[in-house]
């Protein structure tokens, strides 16, 4: 199981503008490169990243291999409500990862 | 002494035909990197025909890069972030990459604030372009050099 790191603020007011960071632990293998043997390296990357508040998507990144090695994604979303903040990451060779984040607003 | 020279001449003599040769059958392979015209391309598939204006987006990239593999990027794209007058996405697309497409990010007015980072990979020495999408169908887009002193992609596993 991949490890992920998410940084959400634990308490906002209603309507402030949340940072939130994450970072998810993959290889991020472009499928350009090869093996000493001259044998070419398959493709293995995250594709996806969305991020739900409460159930409803606020944030979706479509990855290449041109992301670097576990993948540090920083974007930013408004305090709607309390509840909770999921992440899901979604790549080659069936990869998933999930993480999530309690954010209390008031 | 006489040795030496004939040995040089003969060397001279056949470098001088193996690029004949060469010049003869110029080899037709397909880059193993994109090139601006992928990159143009690339960008015309996201974009379609509606013009790309410049300005409003901000894209932040070390002017120098140690390490291609991982370079830090922001980008950030002057937007009032409501329901009206959002940025839809954020695309990100490189010269010489392998492959033009970098990340795609979509937003919302839920978003508040048109502003990402990431980290990403340089294969060369380029030219990083970012494009703004907006809610009302017109592209905005910014650019940055880089010079890259560590390649990405292109060491031994």
């Amino acid at each position: 199981m991949a490890n992920a790191l998410v940084n959400v603020p634990a308490r906002a007011r209603r309507g402030d503008v949340i940072e939130i960071k994450t970072l998810v632990s993959h290889p991020m293998e472009t499928g350009y490169r090869r093996s000493q043997l001259g044998v070419s390296i398959p493709r293995d990357i995250i594709r996806l990243f969305v991020c739900t508040y409460n159930g409803t998507e606020v944030f979706r990144a479509e990855l290449h291999p041109a992301i670097a090695a576990n993948p540090f994604i920083v974007f930013s979303t408004v305090a709607t409500e309390s509840g909770t903040i999921a992440f899901h990451w979604t790549g080659d060779n069936g990869f998933t990862a999930t993480e999530s984040a309690a954010i209390l607003v008031e | 002494m006489r040795r030496r020279a004939s040995r040089r001449e003969f060397l001279v003599a056949a470098g001088g035909a193996a690029a004949g040769i060469g010049l003869g059958s110029v080899i037709a392979v397909a880059p193993a990197r994109a090139t601006p015209e992928a990159m143009r391309e690339a960008i015309r598939k996201v974009v379609g025909s509606a013009r790309i204006g410049t300005g409003r987006v901000k894209l932040e990239l070390p002017p120098l890069s140690e390490n291609g593999n991982t370079v830090p990027l922001a980008v950030s794209v002057e937007s009032p972030m409501t329901a009206a007058d959002h940025v839809k996405a954020i695309h990100v697309f490189t010269e010489k990459n392998p492959q033009p497409e970098v990340v795609s990010f979509r937003l919302g007015p839920r978003a508040g604030r048109a502003s990402v980072a990431t980290r990403i990979r340089l294969a060369d020495t380029q030219t990083v372009v970012a494009i703004g999408e907006m809610s009302d169908g017109s592209f905005w887009s910014a650019s940055a050099s880089v010079v890259v002193t560590l390649a990405a992609c292109l060491e031994e596993a």
